[in-house]
């Protein structure tokens, strides 16, 4: 019988290795997968890992879609490492959107541009509330917070419909579910001209940096880590793991959400049912590929958004479903947690299923 | 060799561990039952334990729930259950740390009634006198290597120790001193157990001095961690006015603030809670001391790095450097860095909870040493520990734990192990108070 026995030092080298051994794993089987469905797998890995990035244009939109998962995926990664395990920033991403698409609507003709750092904090306030909720229940009624903030996500995404089929519906939108298209004052800095990509690109990397020294350079990000890592030495230490978790569940809330902000501001515009892509849940794979450490969720966030594209180009010029996007990532993830694993502990073959005692 | 323990016991050896494998909910005749051949009833078994308790004075009464039993108890029902096997060979690791020295030495008497019978025994202990005692021949391990074959009964203590260590442990220099100012005081604490295998403490009171060691004897799971986390500020939950430091009410306070008023304490779980498995040694320094903190929280990189190296250099601990994982460390050495820490920080008070458990015979002398330094220079000191010898070696005043209560105190030189195993059992008179 098969039997995982722990490793007594995982090595260092191959727990930095393994999203790149992952990545070729998913790779072979995306080789597979393509032959099964009578596709090139030549021209099928083109679409994935050459057509995204072959012009200035395909980077741009890379950039639109890292965006929004490296914002996310910083938050997680600081809740993770605390052990709080917040999965619905898909809900306060929705949220988020939704309070900085209000301030949007409220813009006339005479708002000046510093319209725009209003969106983006109360699409911040949003995110925080909401993950704000997930906290208050875990510390006051000990509600597992799992299961709240995935809940959670779907109350946002209810929350999103009723508004923009009710209250916030275009009246001048041929009764589409939309709200109205945001002025032109409200919508997000461009950082080149004739592309879509914004300024939220570099809001990215300064919270990379931002995130790097919090986890690594000060007392708060050390503290947080601590009550991750053994909860016993947190409380010898005299760490508070309430303050943990809000401090926690508050910043990856308020991440997801001026994620939420930028891009109904930006890429979108307006608020429709549609705002919800994704970006809250595939936040997390990032943020496990990244190995929880801002500069590797740059690599993840950018890899995660090729995917995405590719995903549109395969169904676009290969006819492949669209759900081909979900199977690599979803593969990537699955790929990354045995790699990670097998760095973690060996397989042994035991001849008998009995614990044996030195 | 490693084999199945059903198939050694099928070759007749039979082990008794340090750490108990008993099912708390399961009585102790079913907990006996479930490592022996299928073949045998619960009732049968049940007559058995009674038969085989009565012939060695092992007394196990086998129908009660193992959670009710003492430590001292469960570890009977151990060996019972060892014996039970009619084991060839038996082989015990440590089988004393929880035992009073009444109960040990009735445990000799049983192993050497075994022995007289025909079992041949192997006995693991790191405790000299034991060795001395009971064994015939002795093997001296030391870092994995065999370091002598000798027969005890002709050794002193300090012939094995050299064969231990490599050098005879160094004597500890004790001077008399006149205990200052009282540091930290107990006022009747009492607060209710956390679990229900915990221990209530009721009405514990105590005077720690600055410049002397306060020993706490007693068997452990006697509400010793419920008072090292009362004192740590790990558990805020005692009644305000019940722990005072310095004078000033501590009760209610938390670990970190206790810390800045001077009271430092090592807990006896290294890793885990005293140090994080994960983390270098430098950033374990950051869980108990701050002042590498800059403002805004900004950590010191370098000095953080620097007061980790200045650590393995003063207490001569043996790690590859400052970023080290604590987790690659032996016990010994991170105990090391761990009391070194903790004793650099220059505390006014300092708990220690079984500073030399698991720890070789020349780390243990050096931290005895450091601990007996560190009363010289003024600290109050309360030492926890399952250690006789160690207590009566470097405690002024002893105070014995017993179901959650304290003993009064007794001054080292009055006490003898006698009566400190008698007051272990819990019997103290209260009125003892006059002697100390």
């Amino acid at each position: 019988m098969l039997r995982l026995e722990t490793r007594p030092q995982p090595s260092k080298w191959m727990a930095l290795a393994s999203p790149l051994l992952a990545l070729l794993i998913t790779v072979l089987l995306g080789i597979a997968l393509f032959l099964l469905l009578d596709k090139d797998p030549l021209r099928g890995l083109q679409m994935f890992f050459w057509e995204p990035i072959r012009t200035g244009y395909g980077w741009a939109e890379l950039g639109i879609k890292a965006t929004p998962l490296i914002l996310i995926a910083l938050g997680l990664a600081l809740c993770f490492r605390s052990n709080v395990w917040n999965i619905g920033a898909e809900g306060q991403f929705i949220v988020g959107a939704l309070a900085g698409g209000w301030v949007a609507m409220q813009a006339t003709p005479d708002t000046g541009r510093g319209i725009v750092l209003l969106i983006l904090l109360a699409g911040v306030a949003g995110g925080m509330a909401w993950a704000g909720i997930t906290a208050l229940l875990r510390a006051r009624f000990n509600a597992n917070e799992i299961l709240v903030s995935l809940m959670l996500v779907y109350v946002a995404e209810l929350l999103l419909s009723y508004l923009v089929y009710g209250p916030w519906k275009d009246p001048n939108g041929y009764n589409f579910p939309q709200s109205i298209s945001f002025l032109a004052v409200t919508k997000i800095p461009r950082l080149l001209e004739g592309t879509r990509v914004n300024i939220g690109v570099l809001i990215a990397l300064g919270s990379v940096l931002a995130f790097w020294v919090l986890m690594f350079r000060t007392y708060a990000g050390f503290a947080l880590q601590v009550g991750g890592l053994a909860p016993a030495a947190a409380r010898y230490a005299g760490f508070s793991s309430g303050r943990a978790l809000w401090t926690a569940l508050l910043l990856s809330g308020g991440m997801a959400g001026l994620a939420g902000a930028l891009e109904v501001a930006g890429p979108l515009g307006q608020l429709t049912p549609y705002v919800p892509a994704g970006y809250g849940f595939a936040a997390i794979i990032v943020a496990f590929v990244g190995r929880l450490h801002p500069v590797g969720i740059v690599f993840s966030g950018i890899l995660m958004s090729m995917f995405y594209i590719g995903g549109e180009l395969a169904q676009s010029r290969l006819g492949l479903p669209k759900a081909i996007t979900g199977v690599f990532q979803g593969l990537l993830l699955f790929t990354l947690l045995a790699c990670d694993t097998l760095i973690h502990f060996r397989l042994r073959w035991a001849s008998s299923s009995r614990r044996v005692s030195a | 060799m490693l084999m199945p323990s059903a198939r050694a016991r099928a070759l007749g050896i039979s082990m008794v561990y340090q750490h108990f494998s008993l099912f708390e909910t399961l009585t102790a005749a079913e907990n006996v039952w479930l490592g022996l051949d299928k073949a045998l009833s619960l009732a049968e078994v049940t007559a058995s334990i009674r038969e085989v308790s009565t012939s060695y004075g092992l007394e196990v009464d086998p129908l009660r729930p193992v959670l009710s039993l003492s430590v001292g108890e469960r570890q009977r029902v151990e060996i019972v259950r060892a014996l039970l096997t009619q084991p060839q060979l038996l082989i015990l690791d440590e089988p004393t740390s929880v035992l009073t020295p009444q109960a040990a030495t009735k445990l000799f008497v049983t192993l050497r009634q075994l022995a007289d019978s025909g079992c041949a025994i192997l006995y693991i202990s790191h405790k000299l006198d034991e060795i001395r005692a009971l064994c015939h021949h002795c093997t001296v391990l030391r870092g994995g290597r065999v370091t002598g074959e000798v027969d005890p009964r002709t050794q002193s203590n300090a012939e094995l120790s050299t064969l231990m260590i490599g050098a005879e442990p160094p004597q500890l220099q004790r001077v008399k001193r006149q205990a200052g100012e009282v540091a930290l005081s107990l006022n009747r604490l009492s607060i209710g157990k956390t679990s229900p295998f915990g221990t209530t403490l009721v009405d514990l009171s105590l005077q720690l001095r600055a410049g002397e060691i306060v020993g706490v004897a007693g068997v452990s799971g006697n509400g010793q961690q419920e008072l090292l986390t009362a004192l740590s500020g790990e558990d805020r939950r005692a009644q305000p006015g019940s722990v005072k430091l310095f004078g000033q009410d501590i009760a209610r306070r938390g670990a970190k603030t206790r810390r800045a008023l001077g009271l430092h304490f090592v807990p006896e779980e290294r890793l885990g809670r005293g140090a994080v498995p994960t983390l270098s040694l430098a950033q374990n320094t950051l869980l108990t001391r701050t002042e590498n903190v800059a403002a805004f929280g900004w950590l010191r990189m370098g000095r953080v790095n620097q007061l980790a190296e200045d650590l393995i250099a003063r207490y001569k601990v043996k790690a590859s450097g400052p970023g080290a994982a604590a987790r690659s460390l032996s016990g010994g050495n991170l105990q090391k860095f761990i009391v070194g820490r903790e004793i650099d920080a220059k505390p006014r008070v300092l708990i220690i909870a079984q500073p030399t458990w698991g720890v070789d015979v020349g780390a243990a002398a050096q931290i005895r040493g450091e601990l007996l330094s560190l009363r010289d220079a003024g600290c109050a000191v309360l030492v926890l520990s399952e250690e006789l010898d160690e207590l009566f070696e470097i405690s002024d005043r002893l105070v014995v734990m017993a179901q959650g209560r304290l003993s009064p105190p007794i001054a080292t030189a009055d006490a003898t192990r006698a009566l400190i195993g008698e007051w272990m059992s819990g019997l103290w008179k209260e009125g003892h108070h006059a002697a100390a």
